[in-house]
């Protein structure tokens, strides 16, 4: 008889860039169970942006992340402009795809070198890492600032993009497009990466549906959603792209959907620098934004980015709500790792490019019978809600799916 | 100074180890802090590598406004860390709050946990910015080395 041992990793741990626990159950050197603490990053942003004005809540709200800060800020933004009824220039709306994409590119990037550094490739790490230092020169270059980018503003972007620094993007997309390549080739040809990632932190299609697995780690399990070409935003309904999905359902897979997807990207900048409009970059905005609510909807590069704005006719929001992608993709580790060894944890926990500092939001979980009791909607009556203000105000018949698991 | 001091003290300025701390930061700082480390900033040209352990560790490298859940994680850390130990505030949060300051979750500053040695502003920390405060965290100590020397000489 094998006993179970439980194993702490984290809040401080080398193989975690953030603080973060994880209680693994082990029996011999597989892994039992385990339990997921998140928490440790919780900040209370969501209440602050309701004691400050629209526009300061647009940089504390890129400030959730410092990696993904772009999708945030568009994402909050997306939701003032709805419920403010603001058409934002075609070229403000090019610009921000346009750094949404250097983003993503670099978010890949920086995943690739972490990722590698988890399964001991310390060379990958270095190379893909000193081609990162290519976009970041880029992002410096475009907005003055490395991380936290602030090129929004509501109603458009604060900065524009002259012609010289559109041939040094192109430049710089010339060259990490080679580089890529090579990657490519280091993902498809080499022999000690396929062995170490295939069969590693499996989930299949259906789990990852039932466990609401979203962005690349939906997308190596075969889902093919992605919110740029279902529900697209900024300037990504004007450009052709192609989304990635895999059928390994692993790691494996999900390394080879975010560097196919690094492709992607650079044929999307490209197409967005020849297509760049010339336009105003921003409308005038009025201080007071009326009172209305909005959900919106960002592909970020871990995945679909959701935030809720309810406004009261002030210059402060009333509630702020974020959920990032990790909060989705979170849930899914303890379903990959079913069995796994305790070796592959830190690499499987990589493979969803966890970002805490996104998911520490305050949550509050509801059954079916608490929430009957108060005003608040239980799971039945949100869904059926849902469903028919789709079909109202957008279109969309969502009852036709099939409701996936239990 | 013993002969083995003086060994010590060259090692120590020689090799500072550094090791990084995320205490409720954005990710922005600590990904410029990775970055100093890799290819292109290459904080190994100055003997610094990236430890896993406060144990192994003589610089902590710290950044985010210390949330409440990690100010006693924070505190545990500082004190596993071998004397001399250094802490470096990183990043806007890490020195004052920044953004963050007044939120209800933080304590607003690494300096409400644990001693600070040296703060770097910005928002995030470029690497650069990263390497000069370490460099210079270094000189700082290497002239407090010397001084605390003469005044051993002088009162003999």
């Amino acid at each position: 008889m094998s006993k179970k041992v439980v194993i702490p990793i984290g809040p401080q741990h080398p193989a975690l860039k953030e603080p973060a626990s994880f209680d693994v159950t082990l029996k011999g050197e597989r892994v039992a169970d385990i339990l997921v603490k998140v928490g440790y990053n919780h900040r209370g942003i969501e209440k602050a942006c309701e004691q400050r004005p629209y526009l300061q809540c647009v940089y504390l709200v890129e400030r959730v992340c410092g990696i993904c800060s772009h999708s945030h800020s568009t994402c909050f933004i997306q939701a003032v402009e709805e419920i403010a009824n603001i058409q934002i220039p075609p070229r403000a709306a090019y610009i921000r795809s346009l750094i949404g994409e250097l983003e993503r590119i670099h978010s890949h990037l920086l995943w690739l070198g972490v990722a590698a550094h988890e399964i001991g490739f310390d060379t990958l790490l270095m190379y893909s890492w000193r081609d990162r230092e290519v976009v970041m020169d880029l992002l410096a270059l475009l907005t003055g600032n490395r991380v936290n980018y602030a090129v929004n503003v509501i109603g458009g972007v604060r900065k524009d993009i002259s012609e010289e620094e559109k041939g040094q993007i192109l430049k710089a997309v010339d060259i990490l497009e080679e580089r890529t390549k090579y990657y490519v080739q280091v993902a498809t040809e080499e022999i000690t990466l396929i062995e170490r990632l295939s069969k590693v932190g499996y989930i299949s299609k259906e789990d990852a549906v039932r466990l609401g697995a979203v962005g690349p780690t939906g997308r190596a399990s075969g889902i093919k959603r992605d919110i740029r070409k279902d529900d697209p935003y900024a300037a990504y309904g004007e450009v052709d792209f192609e989304v990635i999905t895999d059928d390994h359902c692993d790691v494996y897979g999900r390394a080879v959907v975010r560097i196919k997807e690094l492709m992607q990207s650079y044929s999307i900048i490209r197409q967005l620098l020849k297509k760049l409009p010339q336009t105003p970059l921003a409308v005038n905005v009025p201080r007071l934004i009326p009172v209305g609510e909005a959900v919106s909807r960002y592909e970020a590069p871990r995945g679909e980015d959701i935030h809720y704005l309810k406004s009261n006719g002030t210059d402060k929001p009333e509630r702020v709500k974020l959920r990032a992608p990790t909060l989705a993709n979170v849930q899914s580790v303890s379903k990959m790792l079913e069995d796994g060894y305790l070796a592959d944890v830190p690499i499987v926990i990589a493979a969803i490019d966890p970002c805490f500092s996104c998911t520490d939001r305050m949550i509050v979980a509801l059954d079916d019978v608490s929430a009957k009791k108060s005003d608040r909607m239980d799971w039945k009556s949100l869904r059926e809600f849902s469903i028919n203000w789709y079909k109202k105000n957008r279109g969309i018949d969502f009852t036709k799916i099939k409701k996936m698991g239990k | 100074m013993k002969i083995v001091d003086k060994v010590i003290n060259w090692a120590r300025l020689k090799s500072p180890w550094v090791i990084h701390f995320n205490a409720g930061a954005c990710n922005g700082c600590d990904i410029e802090v990775v970055a100093a480390l890799t290819p292109i900033y290459d904080i190994e040209r100055f003997g610094s590598i990236l430890r896993g352990t406060p144990r192994h560790a003589d610089v902590l490298l710290c950044c985010g406004p210390v949330t409440r859940q990690l100010k006693d994680r924070l505190v545990r850390i500082y004190e596993q860390m071998p004397e001399p130990k250094f802490v470096v505030a990183i990043g806007a949060c890490a020195c004052s709050g920044g953004a963050i300051d007044g939120c209800y979750s933080v304590v607003s500053g690494i300096d409400q946990a644990i001693p600070v040695s040296m703060y770097i502003p910005g928002c995030p920390a470029s690497p650069d910015a990263i390497i000069d405060g370490v460099v210079k965290l270094l000189k700082s100590y290497e002239e407090s080395l010397k001084q605390a020397d003469k005044k051993n000489e002088n009162s003999k």
